[in-house]
């Protein structure tokens, strides 16, 4: 079967019900993308088909005949998202990252804080409380988090007035 | 430039965000199989007979009796008591019976396993339950003689639920033939503590290693379980002479792998009107599950922090955990805090109420300051900020200001108070005595240690000391991948102990080992001189006295001590309860990367979040029932409220660079906070998780604070409460 993987014409032997997800980690080594729930409920197998984010772990693999698919594998390793999320620790054990980051790169230039809270609503993350996610998205995308974002890094001595 | 104090870059690299990094699934190794367990379906019995009814060919199959002649049928921890493969008696559904390999994973899953039982009548109730797990007393002063001098006795019960973990990667290991024993490599917080699983599995002279890959979230989870984990996979792998790999999905994740503890706690409080507290009785009941597994260690955190951060001079704390039919609950961050200062903090809240007290004011007056003493009687010493904190959260939240602003609105706001002790209870770090090492390389040093990098930070945390104790560059340092042949034992990766005992291990060490350099670079010394190591042992402080058995002296060797203010929203038509904000407080004595100590204050505080309105375990016959995320739901982005976090550093001296322990603070807080703002509507709730159904019969019931008002009395004092 015939498909764009991550910019690359392919041609793929699978069985035509088998999940994505199971295609692209086991028929492709491509094992960037993650299976946490495998009911669609958690987005770490996040995908983009022809530029949407999906749970691949939905999708069987028929579906996908001619369709353009990119993995976290596609961005490359310098894309400005992967490296704010390392930077700011939107990334901790880094399990949901993959599928956070492709759900985050469809929010186009400068989305605004409930945007980027909406977009991500399908993606779980249990180490950050999402914070440091939007963070990272913000620094990505504006150059640094906006200055009309409540956030505190602030370090204080026990005491302080 | 030190890096101890500034966000140096962590030292996992870029691979988390371009999917490089590889976790346990990810990795497969040459004529690798499949494994499978088969478990029991009834929650107390005896199995009377397996059938296998599939066809056999190519199936590697393991039951108790594939354990080697010399090994033993169980799962090593505290007390051997939970067998690795069921024979006969059966104390909990989902108890494994029979493994499966096969190098299909459509026929292994498609292969059937009958098995029959003999039923007998499970216990689900630890209040009904007549099997004691562990039980013991705290006393100080004179309980009785509190009583006589309170004006004000105030008295209520608080449960909370059980709490599944959802790290986002399933437990997983994959255990490979090696040298005539195995190497077990998995999603593991604890590689020694299946080390000696595996060795007491397989018995002497077995050979053992076990590497722990990328491990994607644990939070207590990745704690005990994967030693059973291990043994099944290594039992499998030895039969068929091949690595085999067992990745569970999440409904067996959920419904075989341990919870946090469910507790009841019930308060007697003696006071005088203007709020100072008298006597303390408290009792707390924990559901242990149907094995030991950790029960002991979290009901003696739990026991410990039940009086909360307050003072009182006559107080007594009987704590117990029980046995049921349920899997074993276990271990989870917090590790019984949670339970323990949610019902002390809402009953605070109560108590203000009764006294017509402003809440704070209440917190303020009994708060436990430097020179003050503990339930075990331990004397606090400058490292102790309850007020600090407290004052802090209050000015920063403006919560007077809302407090007036929400009156009479939908919207509430609520306090809590509360500290987490740091390192393991009581004599456990003197008994551990964990080892931590650094070695010379080329570039710099080398650390060591077998504290795993779960997501929490160790790798950076520890390097970032490492690099200022030695005072070269944080990137010449180098971190030891986590392989049992390889690393020390630095104790397990839990109650908040990696950065402050493992952290100060290492500062030791490098204290040492630049000595020994006599001014050289490490560089210029191992060019000239070869390797050179230094390992060091952990000595707690040397004033630290405890007394196991009457549970008097200094539980920890220091606290971390955390304040939130919760802002909700009520929409009254469907009993929803919205967090709108968390402002938490936290004095952890250093933030070693100020990032990644925000980091887990938000990521605790949203875990928190969720234990106190929506993560409920439906338990129907002794298993969970809604064991998958479309009906377990964790917080998503739209669930989890804005938080103000501000850090607040009062050292402890003999923490590295001043640091206490930080992971489980942040999951005290905010349950209790929550449920006192939700009570500031007038709503009595006195649980969690704080849902819908739960907030709809408080609503319901209009004569609430009526039907309560008998468990108050005023004047003369009552006899020793009841007991539960």
């Amino acid at each position: 079967m015939k498909l764009t993987l991550n910019g690359a014409e392919v041609d793929v032997e699978a069985h035509p019900m088998k999940r994505l997800l199971d295609v692209l980690r086991e028929e492709l080594q491509l094992t960037g993308t993650k299976e946490a729930c495998g009911e669609g409920e958690c987005g770490a197998c996040t995908v983009l088909v022809d530029g949407a984010p999906v749970c691949s772990c939905l999708i069987p693999f028929a579906q996908v005949e001619d369709a353009r698919i990119t993995t976290i594998e596609g961005l490359g390793e310098d894309h400005p998202l992967q490296h704010a999320f390392m930077d700011e620790v939107g990334a901790q054990c880094g399990i949901c990252t993959p599928g956070m980051i492709l759900s985050a790169i469809v929010l186009g230039d400068k989305p605004s804080l409930a945007q980027i809270k909406e977009g991500l609503a399908g993606n779980l993350c249990r180490c950050t409380g999402y914070e440091a996610i939007y963070r990272a998205i913000q620094k990505a995308t504006y150059g640094r988090p906006p200055a009309t974002r409540r956030r505190s890094l602030g370090v204080r001595r026990a005491g302080d007035k | 430039m030190t890096a101890v104090g500034t966000n140096v870059k962590r030292k996992d690299g870029i691979g988390k965000a371009t999917g490089r990094t590889k976790y346990a699934d990810d990795i497969v190794f040459p004529g690798m199989i499949y494994g499978r367990t088969i478990r029991t379906t009834i929650p107390c019995g005896r199995i009377t007979s397996v059938r296998m009814d599939f066809d056999p060919a190519g199936f590697t199959v393991c039951d108790h009796r594939d354990i080697p002649a010399g090994g033993k049928n169980t799962v090593a921890l505290l007390v051997d008591d939970q067998p690795c493969l069921v024979q006969a008696d059966v104390r909990h559904v989902a108890e494994p019976v029979v493994l499966l390999a096969h190098a299909d994973r459509e026929k292994l899953l498609a292969a059937n396993v009958v098995i029959d039982y003999a039923r007998l009548t499970p216990v689900f109730d630890p209040m009904s339950s007549t099997q004691m797990l562990k039980e013991f007393t705290i006393e100080k002063g004179n309980l009785k003689r509190g009583f006589d001098g309170a004006e004000v006795i105030v008295e209520g019960t608080y449960r909370t639920g059980h709490q599944e973990h959802v790290y986002i990667e399933t437990n997983g290991v994959i255990a490979v033939p090696e040298k005539g024993g195995i190497a077990v490599y998995g999603s593991i917080q604890c590689p020694f503590y299946v080390e000696k699983a595996l060795k007491v599995l397989l018995g002497p002279g077995r050979y053992v290693r076990v590497v722990q890959t990328e491990t994607g979230g644990g939070f207590g989870g990745k704690e005990e379980y994967p030693s059973m984990l291990a043994c099944h996979a290594t039992l499998l792998a030895l039969k068929a002479n091949r690595p085999v790999k067992i990745i569970y999905d999440r409904v067996e994740d959920m419904l075989a792998t341990t919870k946090r503890h469910p507790s009841i706690v019930r308060h007697r409080t003696g006071l005088k009107k203007d709020g100072r507290i008298t006597a303390m009785e408290i009792e707390v009941v924990i559901d242990g599950g149907a094995y030991v597994t950790l029960s002991p260690v979290v009901l003696s955190r739990g026991g410990i922090h039940a009086a909360g951060p307050y003072r009182c001079n006559n107080t007594r704390i009987h704590a117990r955990a029980m046995f049921t039919n349920t899997p074993p609950n276990g271990a989870f961050r917090g590790f019984g805090a949670p339970q323990t200062q949610f019902a002390m903090e809402v009953h605070m809240e109560r108590i203000a109420e009764v006294l017509g007290v402003d809440p704070v004011k209440l917190r303020e007056r009994n708060a436990l300051r430097p020179g003050d003493t503990t339930a075990t009687g331990q004397v606090l010493k400058d490292d102790c900020s309850a007020l600090q904190v407290l004052k802090e959260a209050v000015k920063r939240s403006t919560y007077r200001r809302k407090v007036a602003k929400y009156k009479g609105t939908n919207r509430g706001i609520g306090v809590a108070l509360f500290y987490h002790g740091s390192g393991f209870t009581g004599s456990g770090e003197l008994k551990l005595g964990s080892k931590a090492a650094v070695e010379l390389t080329q570039r710099g040093v080398r650390l060591l240690v077998s504290s795993t990098e779960i997501g929490q930070g160790t790798r950076t945390m520890h390097a970032q000391i490492v690099a200022d104790a030695m005072g070269i560059s944080y990137e010449d340092v180098e971190v030891a991948p986590i392989d049992t042949s390889i690393v020390p034992d630095s104790g397990p990766t839990v109650a908040s102990r990696t950065c402050m005992v493992v952290g100060k291990i290492l500062q030791r060490a490098c204290e040492e080992l630049k000595a020994k350099l006599g001014g050289v670079s490490p560089g210029e010394y191992f060019a000239k001189n070869g390797p050179l190591r230094v390992e060091k042992q952990h000595v707690p402080p040397e004033w630290i006295t405890w007394d196991e058995d009457l549970y008097r002296g200094d539980a920890y060797a220091t606290y971390a001590w955390g304040c939130n203010v919760a802002e909700v929203e009520y929409d009254s038509d469907t009993f929803e309860v919205r967090p709108i904000r968390i402002t938490a407080v936290c004095d952890i004595g250093k933030a070693i990367h100020p990032a990644m100590a925000t980091g887990q204050i938000e990521g605790g505080t949203g875990q928190g979040v969720g234990f106190a309105l929506i993560e409920q375990v439906v338990m129907k016959n002794g298993a969970m029932a809604n064991s998958q995320l479309t009906n377990y739901t964790i917080p998503t982005t739209l669930d989890t409220p804005e938080m103000d976090i501000v850090i607040m550093e009062n050292p402890f001296p003999e923490g590295p660079f001043g640091a206490k322990g930080l992971g489980e603070l942040p999951i005290d807080g905010p349950a209790p906070a929550l449920v006192n703002a939700i009570r500031s509507l007038g709503l009595d709730v006195r649980e969690v998780p704080a849902t819908p159904e739960l907030i709809l019969a408080a609503a319901g019931s209009r004569q609430a604070a009526e039907r309560h008002s008998d468990e108050m009395t005023y004047g003369a004092p009552l006899a020793v409460a009841a007991s539960l």
